[in-house]
């Protein structure tokens, strides 16, 4: 058979525009691969200056266990000295002399950030619980109970605009409602609240879509042994749903964790000295502030005069954050592989 | 009716376009078979009178009259979408679930009960008119919590009691000696005919006295629907079978009554050996011999 006439033969133009497609699709996934590695090695590299040292152990515990400080800096026989706050005021103890000597400081350049740490926890483990719980039992209403209608058709376009709404929009809500409103100030709680409504639609949509994915068969099997609605749903429609819910709540932490817009105005300190768990009365656990991550960036990044040392800060601060959002993530994903283990369908 | 046909009539060409036109030709109700078999003394437990059923604006059922006996199999036959299974889902009410859907009028009763009243509890008809489905819908749990869930449902605790009920259930279902060593496996692990007769013996463990079955054996090969068959066959003297099934030899074997159903009508109602070997109508006998469907 002659090569150039068989009947199979592929014409060189469809051969090239294929492999176009091939190459154009091939270079967006490079192109986004390269985007992200770019920020995070910039980040790590950067980062890890602060975060690691050389000499064991190894890991900057100051950084992660303490508390913002100023740092100084002077001359002290010679020798050019960098020192916290605290340290410092030791040293002029110490050595009588050095109380007049000519310093230079930094805010928030010495020290750590344990109390961001502390916070930035405190408010997705709470927020995520409020969000769960809302958003989960309104996906329950929609999907299980409501019949569709206007209504229900009206509520769903609402959820999905509130996804569309600026995060500063709602802290500035939260601001009015919780903070000015319910008169709870800058706190936890209304910090919780603020976030929790914030990442709503993530949840409610994806726990929906969840709830959807469960098959009719194990309902109608369920309710034709006698089973009252309620106990379908909780026996045997939400535990199958629960690794799709998850799934979407980890989208959710991460933004929750990571959003400035609405904690600034609803629960975030610049500085504070007391740790959320120094209160007298349990009760006021809920109604302080907390120092947290993202914002703690931002103060350092904008709202003081820039130089090394508060870059420092800045990287250091973004390592650590980006560690526990992956942190928090991985363990969402594990729970989320074990009720997948545990109810196979 | 969403029901895939056997793949035997879907192969077939269209329907002939004769179909319609027998329809035509056909009374639409037959109260003289139902009053026929209370006069013959027969034990009737389920009576259907003069029932029609809409979903929305369409009418799926017209005027159905007939009584079903206890334990004794009754077989639902007819082409898809002439109203069989909605008459299935009526008995325990399944088609509650369904948006739009009502009883236009008739009424259904059970031990002269009308299920249909208001003060009707639902939950307490289906522990009675127990239901397998087309597609076998075993839970995602082990086959022991598969068979305890509608127990558990009720409140039994008592793990004797329920390890009893589940060898119970599970030879009644002649399924006990291929699964009594992994009652703790997932009952998805099971092959397609065992999942179902996992499904009746998860339907027979509440103790119904009626069975549903929407065609158990569709998505079966022909060895495991031989089995399902069999075990039917068992339960017949202890429970009252109502069995909807779009394939005749099927409905032949193993029923002793038969009510042949078109475009949402009964057609003809009669002991099984009748309709398949003397058929009164037409429509009826052309169905079963395969002319049409």
């Amino acid at each position: 058979m002659n090569a150039a006439t068989h009947v199979f033969r592929s014409t060189a133009g469809a051969r090239r525009g294929e492999r176009a497609i091939f190459w154009l699709f091939r270079a967006a996934t490079w192109f986004v691969l390269l985007c992200g590695a770019a920020v995070f090695l910039n980040i790590f590299v950067k980062g890890s200056r602060t975060v690691f040292k050389a000499e064991a152990p190894f890991i900057n515990t100051t950084f992660l266990t303490e508390a913002p400080e100023s740092l100084y800096i002077f001359e002290w026989e010679g020798k050019k000295r960098e020192m916290g706050d605290r340290e410092f005021r030791a040293f002029k103890e110490q050595n009588p002399a050095a109380a007049h000597v000519a310093t230079e400081s930094y805010v928030y350049s010495a020290g750590g950030i344990w109390p961001c740490i502390v916070g930035t926890v405190l408010l997705v483990v709470g927020s995520m619980t409020i969000a769960l719980c809302l958003g989960v039992s309104a996906a329950i209403y929609l999907n299980e109970y409501a019949r569709d209608g206007a209504f229900i058709r009206f509520v769903r376009l609402a959820i999905l605009n509130l996804a569309g709404v600026p995060s500063i929009v709602f802290g500035l809500f939260g601001f009015g409602m919780f903070v000015i409103f319910f008169g709870w100030n800058v706190s936890l709680l209304a910090g919780w609240f603020t976030l929790a409504f914030m990442v709503l639609p993530v949840v409610i949509t994806a726990s929906e879509e969840s709830l959807k994915a469960v098959p009719k068969g194990f309902r109608e099997g369920s309710l034709a042994l006698g089973a009252t609605k309620w106990q379908t749903i909780r026996k045997n429609v939400l535990p199958y749903a629960l690794p799709g819910i998850l799934t979407s709540s980890i989208l959710g932490i991460a933004r929750v964790a990571g959003e400035t817009a609405p904690i600034m105005f609803t629960a975030a300190y610049v500085v504070r000295d007391k740790l959320p768990w120094d209160v007298d009365r349990l009760g006021d656990f809920f109604f302080q502030g907390v120092m947290a991550l993202p914002y703690h960036i931002y103060v350092v990044s904008s709202k003081i005069p820039q130089n090394d040392y508060t870059e420092r800060v800045q990287y250091g601060t973004a390592f650590v954050f980006l560690f526990i959002v992956a942190l928090i993530a991985t363990s969402s994903i594990l729970l989320r592989n074990h009720l997948r283990n545990r109810y196979k369908w | 009716m969403v029901n895939a046909a056997p793949a035997t009539m879907e192969t077939r060409p269209p329907a002939p376009p004769s179909a319609p036109a027998l329809a035509a030709k056909v009374s639409p109700r037959f109260p003289a078979v139902a009053a026929a078999a209370a006069s013959e003394g027969r034990n009737v437990i389920v009576d259907i009178d003069d029932v029609d059923f809409f979903y929305g604006a369409t009418q799926a059922l017209h005027d159905i009259t007939l009584g079903i006996e206890a334990k004794k199999v009754t077989a639902l036959i007819g082409p898809s979408g002439c109203g069989k299974s909605t008459l299935l889902r009526c008995l325990n009410r399944m088609n509650d679930l369904i948006d739009g859907t009502r009883l236009g009028g008739g009424t259904i009763k059970i031990h002269g009960v009308d299920i249909y009243q208001p003060d009707v509890d639902v939950i307490e008809l289906r522990k009675r008119v127990g239901m397998v489905f087309q597609k076998s819908n075993p839970f995602p749990k082990s086959i022991y919590e598969n068979i305890t869930y509608g127990l558990r449902l009720q409140g039994l605790k008592d793990r004797r009691k329920l390890d009893e009920i589940v060898e119970r259930s599970l030879r009644g279902a002649a399924l006990w000696d291929e699964v009594k060593d992994r009652l703790q496996a997932s009952g998805l692990g099971l092959s397609g005919g065992q999942q179902q007769r996992l499904c009746i013996a998860r339907a027979i463990a509440v103790e119904p006295e009626i069975i549903l079955m929407d065609e158990p054996c569709s998505a079966l090969d022909p060895v495991a629907t031989a089995k399902v068959e069999e075990l039917i066959q068992q339960l017949r003297s202890r429970y009252t079978i109502v069995i909807v099934t779009h394939n005749m030899q099927q409905a032949a074997r193993c029923s002793d009554r038969t009510a042949f159903f078109y475009l949402g009508k009964l057609i003809e109602y009669a002991d099984t050996r009748e309709i398949f070997t003397n058929p009164a109508h037409a429509q009826t006998e052309a169905y079963v011999s395969g002319r049409f469907g």
